[in-house]
């Protein structure tokens, strides 16, 4: 546990010491802010439009017309920038040799995979804290319902937390940080739209790969119902790619 | 305090090492010498459990390396060949990371990278980033990243590489300092290196152990014939003196000295408990020779290295 500490001690002031965390959190709350800026203007022509109309608009509310699009667009943004922040984790320290050291240090490769996940984890959640001021925002010129809001930031999270650990996994496998970037946004996007597929195969097959979909488990969490099972598919997917990675580590030093 | 058995290590059909025994005594500086490629590092990486042996075992402490590699790694040093070190970080903050890693208790931790900061020399530069310093400072820190933990055993993989002479002489002398309360076992292909800093040696070549022992005795082992160079005025000088020379009981046999140029020098090789400077220099004096020099040739450890060395490809 204390070495688990010390890793994820040290990959965090890497993270922030390197401008690799600066960078990635401007860009991801620029690319937000103008995703909630373009999303809410719209919203407020659509409510202009059925103001001027006689339909009803009892279909309009905050969270279907602003958050859930919101976190939808930032589910893509964060498929595009969590493997930037993952992808040196293993892959660079195989590289410069200090990989080999860290194996012969009394440390579980349990508590070196966890450490290094944890740290990438914390920045993620530091972006998207940042992201919070939208719906606080909303909550002081309006009334968006507060749950709704929880959950979906709770989908967001694990989906993000899903991704990074591909990430880790991708990045324990290779020394090449671009391969280890790339091959986590390919397994990403893959879980992302597995699901397209779904439609045009027999009803049996349709079902299983909706259900191994990132953004059919998102669905739910975005529309404020949080399911267990949605919550184990989460867990799931990044306990399997983290076992995968401490699996990775060991198999290495056979390899090797 | 280290037991091998039989230890080999395969890379798919290539064989790194085969077979190695041998035992470390407590206290002991062990050097591995063998040519690149030998199996020197695989060796090192497996006592440091950073590679598990296809077969055969090993224990380091009384500890097995492979059912009971926690309690090896907590208890060892270790520094690489290539000397990885994170070069983002301040010296001390390293430190304390790899004294926290290693199980260094919290509260001793300070301590701990005091004593290996001063150990190593590193009061200057203990707050700034390792990527900044000279080759020679960061092979102290990667020395004092072994020692962080004061581990009883010390595993130096080629530890002077890529250093310049002083900075050679300064590890060195770093080396020597930490075997006098600790065992280390380093390796080199650098044969004075380790002619200076060990009290045994251990030779491999091709994965296999060649021989184990002490630089003295190994030099002694191997010397077959001892060799008086003897250096004359002139060829003619060197023509005479081979004559009066060779009825000297002991002489096996008498040779002009090939490098030198004006062919004035004479070996002269004889059994290896025999002395012939005295018997030589009495005779060539008494017939009026003129000797102008007359030494006997130590048998360098290089040559029997190489001796050794190809002897084993035969």
């Amino acid at each position: 546990m204390r070495t688990l500490a010390a890793l994820y001690r040290r990959e965090i002031a890497y993270y922030f010491q390197s401008v690799t965390a600066y960078v990635v959190i401007a860009v991801f709350l620029l690319i937000s802010g103008y995703f909630f800026f373009s999303i809410f203007r719209y919203y407020n022509f659509l409510s202009l439009q059925y103001m001027q109309s006689d339909s009803p608009a009892g279909e309009l509310n905050l969270i279907d017309g602003v958050m859930r699009p919101l976190l939808g667009n930032i589910s893509i943004l964060i498929l595009l920038l969590l493997p930037l922040l993952t992808m040196r984790l293993l892959a660079e320290e195989r590289k410069q040799g200090t990989f080999e050291l860290l194996l012969t240090y009394p440390v579980s490769d349990a508590a070196a995979v966890g450490g290094k996940y944890l740290a990438a984890l914390s920045v993620y959640a530091v972006m998207l804290a940042g992201t919070l001021v939208y719906p606080v925002m909303l909550a002081v010129f309006a009334d968006p319902e507060l749950f709704p809001v929880v959950s979906g930031y709770l989908g967001i999270f694990l989906m993000g937390a899903s991704f990074i650990a591909m990430g880790i996994f991708f990045s324990s496998l290779t020394g090449n940080q671009i391969v280890a970037g790339v091959s986590t946004f390919g397994a990403a996007l893959f879980f992302l739209i597995i699901g397209w597929a779904a439609p045009f195969v027999g009803t049996g097959l349709a079902a299983v790969l909706a259900q191994i979909s990132l953004l059919y488990h998102f669905e739910s969490f975005s529309k404020g119902v949080i399911d267990t099972q949605d919550i184990s598919y989460y867990v799931l997917l990044t306990g399997f790619f983290l076992f995968m990675t401490v699996r990775s580590l060991e198999s290495a030093r056979w390899r090797s | 305090m280290i037991e091998v058995r039989k230890l080999s290590k395969y890379f798919g059909f290539t064989r790194a090492v085969q077979d190695l025994s041998f035992t470390v005594e407590q206290g002991e500086v062990l050097g591995f010498l063998g040519p690149n490629g030998a199996g020197k590092t695989t060796t090192m990486k497996m006592l440091t459990c950073y590679l598990p042996p296809s077969s055969g075992s090993a224990t380091v402490l009384g500890y097995d390396i492979l059912s009971d590699s926690m309690e090896v790694r907590r208890r060892i040093g270790y520094l690489p060949e290539k000397n990885p070190l994170y070069h983002d970080m301040r010296v001390e903050g390293y430190l304390s990371f790899v004294a926290r890693l290693k199980g260094v208790d919290p509260s001793s931790v300070d301590g701990a990278v005091d004593g290996a900061v001063e150990r190593c020399g590193l009061s200057e530069v203990r707050r700034s980033t390792i990527g900044t310093l000279s080759k020679g400072y960061q092979q102290r820190v990667g020395i004092a990243q072994a020692i962080v933990n004061d581990p009883r055993l010390l595993i130096l993989d080629e530890p002077t590489i890529g250093l310049d002479p002083r900075q050679i002489i300064d590890i060195r002398k770093l080396i020597r300092e930490l075997g006098e309360n600790r065992t280390v076992i380093l390796s080199s292909h650098i044969l004075p290196e380790v002619s200076q800093v060990c009290d045994r040696i251990i030779i491999i070549n091709r994965g296999r152990l060649v021989a184990v022992d002490s630089p003295e005795n190994l030099r002694d082992r191997l010397r077959r014939a001892s060799m008086t160079r003897v250096r004359l005025r002139d060829a003619a000088a060197r023509e005479r003196a081979e004559e009066l020379t060779r009825s000297i009981e002991g002489v096996m046999m008498i040779r002009a000295d090939a490098s030198a140029d004006d062919g004035a020098v004479m070996v002269v090789e004889s059994a290896p408990d025999r002395d012939l400077r005295e018997e030589i220099a009495r005779r060539l004096v008494g017939a009026g020779v003129p000797l102008l020099e007359i030494y006997n040739e130590e048998l360098s450890l290089e040559d029997i290295f190489i001796r050794l060395v190809t002897e084993e490809e035969h």
